[in-house]
């Protein structure tokens, strides 16, 4: 990816000019590196922009010093920096002049220090902090609080409404309830020890993260997966798209009153679950790829059983839609609620089903296509009004195009290995181990140092459930990550959450919510 | 009046009355939640034990379950949802983050619930099988049938 380097005095000069005279409408990621003891300045803030008229990426840095770690803020350039720059300040202390509200988001106000400088023990505890009132000085009108125990905000979504009888004037969210430290607990473990983490970021559809993350730590190493193993991929990858969606639509519904269309999604979930059961061992928390391959092979009985579930699936889907699209009570609580427009969710940095609700067709898996998914055939659908309809139906679609992807994924697969043969990754066989002094040494060094991916960075990105799921790893040769950043998409997609539902009633506010398929595990990180 | 009456104490009808229709109170914050919709789902469906009637309102029940990982951020919310329950209540803590922080041993998340709420059942697991949730539920059933006050 092209990297340019800019002053910290000016990068809001440098960013409108990107933004209006190179079209990078997109910023994908805002983050810090803090290199303590490893480069004169101690702090570094890293852009990642996009954009969707070139089909362009473009990596951005900025040299931060320990002494005064001040930043020109981007967040009127693109509306997303708001809190990125946020969590940014929020972790690494780095601060972002001419930002309009910067204060901590993933902690809370009582926290002392800055969790993820290197010189913060990752165990280091703090006190129990008290719930604040997130309105400060403008408690005029009537305000209520909302979450974060409530059924549509389950457990870890907080929000204070300004209300006008039923109508929402105001709106204040808060996050972080989830906070569990994947980043610092990441830099803690060694590269195949975080698998298991990243299953709990979109704990819906785990097998996709796991995709994502093997992905980037084997762009950073320059391994090449085997065949069979791309394919796997893509089958899990879609399969927990469909899962995912499933639960999205089902629960969405269910907070909107129809509770018999959870029943239907959910029997297939289950249905799929059990094969996911048959390839790992786990229902949800699934920890099956490896770096360099899959972890064993699938089942025979897949080439029979999927197309089946597919059968299901489909049935299920045309169940739902029936008693959905011609249904008063749903349109009524769906259609121009929440709508957000194509350019807006450009800004905010949307991407996944609800950026193309908006009308942008902007999928990885066609603007850049990994593991084969330009050889397959399969459409991008997309909404009109960027409304919670539009969530839902373009999800519905997606699950279909899924499907197709699927089949052709059953039809091509091909033979071979589901494991590199690269031992700088993958366990040498047993044989070798047992007759020959290079496999016994291989097999000694990857258990007892791990894997050790030259010193160097990547950002690598897959098209997760929610959208683009990114992950930035820098390495500085060691057998641990120095630093993962998770560009998660429910992080940008939260964010505008406030302005889809001002002017609405109090009751679309959960059914904006459940459009947007926010998962806390991912949010908070 | 022959074989129309029967005599027991009144505190096992109680406790009958109560293991059979237990209201509970989902506190699901992650991943184990997930597990949760898929207990009271049509497959596994929780309603064959008496506990499918879920309440939002901590006021409304005396089974509280809590789901996922608590961070320090959260636990006050925590408590005070406890506080709002009648009692009698019962608490089951579902999955290896709330038992125990799990693999989350780090500044954010606490510990175990059980340093700040009494807890009845916990249930191993990351996150526990929907078949363990309904194993949870007969076990706290037996623990209430044992109880002795009113």
């Amino acid at each position: 990816m092209e990297t340019i380097f800019a002053d910290r005095k000016e990068i809001l000069e440098k960013a409108l000019f990107l933004r209006d005279k190179e079209k990078f409408d997109f910023m994908m990621d805002l983050c810090g590196v803090d290199y303590l003891g490893c480069a004169r300045e101690r702090f570094e803030v890293v852009y990642h922009l996009f954009s969707s008229a070139n089909n362009k990426r473009l990596r951005i840095k900025v040299k931060v010093p320990e002494n005064n770690p001040e930043v020109q803020s981007v967040s009127s350039v693109w509306k997303a920096a708001n809190w990125f720059e946020r969590e940014c300040f929020d972790l690494f202390g780095i601060k972002f002049s001419g930002h309009p509200d910067l204060k901590r988001i993933l902690l809370f106000e009582e926290f002392v220090g800055h969790p993820l400088r290197k010189d913060y023990p990752i165990d280091k505890r703090q006190s129990i902090p008290t719930p604040v009132d997130l309105r400060k000085n403008n408690r005029e009108g009537f305000w209520i609080n909302f979450g974060p125990s409530h059924p549509a905000t389950h457990g870890t979504f907080r929000l204070m409404l300004k209300l006008d009888g039923e109508k929402i004037e105001d709106a204040i969210p808060e996050i972080g309830y989830l906070h569990r430290c994947f980043e610092k607990e990441a830099e803690d473990h060694n590269y195949a020890q975080v698998i298991p983490y990243t299953d709990r970021l979109n704990y819906c559809s785990s097998l996709m993260n796991n995709v994502g993350y093997s992905m980037a730590v084997e762009k950073l190493m320059g391994i090449k997966i085997p065949e069979r193993a791309k394919y796997i991929r893509v089958l899990i990858s879609e399969l927990s798209r469909i899962i995912d969606h499933l639960i999205a639509i089902g629960t969405n519904v269910v907070d909107m009153g129809g509770l018999t269309n959870y029943w239907y999604t959910f029997n297939v979930r289950e249905l799929i679950y059990d094969w996911i059961e048959k390839i790992c061992g786990a229902r949800l928390t699934t920890n099956y790829t490896r770096i360099g391959g899959v972890m064993r092979d699938i089942p025979a009985e897949t080439f029979k059983y999927i197309p089946w579930v597919l059968k299901k699936l489909d049935r299920a889907i045309s169940d739902v839609t029936g008693l959905l699209v011609k249904n008063r009570i749903f349109l009524d609580r769906t259609r121009f609620i929440g709508a957000i427009s194509a350019e807006d969710a450009a800004s905010f940095g949307y991407t996944g089903p609800c950026l193309r609700a908006a009308g942008v067709a902007y999928d990885v898996r066609k603007a850049f296509p990994y593991y084969h998914y330009d050889e397959f055939d399969w459409d991008v659908p997309i909404g009109e009004n960027g409304d919670t309809y539009d969530r839902i139906m373009v999800r519905f679609e997606e699950m279909r195009q899924s499907a197709r992807i699927i089949n052709q994924v059953l039809e091509k697969m091909p033979g071979g290995p589901i494991m590199t043969g690269d031992y700088r990754a993958a366990l040498p066989p047993k044989a070798s181990v047992y007759s020959t002094i290079e496999g016994l040494m291989n097999h000694f060094k990857l258990i007892m140092h791990g894997m050790t991916p030259p010193a160097g960075e990547v950002y690598s990105f897959t098209e997760g459930a929610n959208g683009e799921l990114g992950f930035y790893i820098v390495s500085d040769g060691g057998p641990k990550p120095y630093r993962i950043k998770v560009r998660p998409p429910c992080f940008a997609i939260y964010q505008a959450y406030p302005e889809l539902i001002k002017g609405h009633m109090i009751a679309d506010a959960v059914a904006v919510m459940g459009s947007l398929n926010v998962i806390a595990g991912e949010l908070d990180r | 009046m022959g074989n129309n009456f029967l005599t027991t104490k009144l505190a096992e009808v109680v406790n009958w009355g109560r293991k059979n229709s237990l209201w509970p109170m989902p506190f699901a914050t992650a991943c184990c939640g997930i597990e949760f919709m898929g207990a009271v789902s049509s497959r596994f469906d929780i309603s064959r034990f008496g506990a499918e009637l879920v309440r939002f309102s901590p006021r409304q029940a005396d089974l509280l379950l809590v789901m996922g990982t608590i961070s320090y951020k959260e636990a006050p919310i925590l408590k005070r949802i406890y506080e709002q329950m009648p009692s009698p209540k019962w608490v089951i803590s579902m999955g290896a983050c709330a038992c125990s922080g799990g693999f989350y041993n780090n500044y954010s998340t606490l510990q175990g619930i059980d340093e700040i709420i009494p807890v009845d059942v916990y249930i191993p697991g990351c996150p526990p099988r929907p078949e363990q949730i309904l194993q949870s539920i007969v076990k706290l059933q037996e623990k209430i049938v044992k109880e002795n006050k009113l």
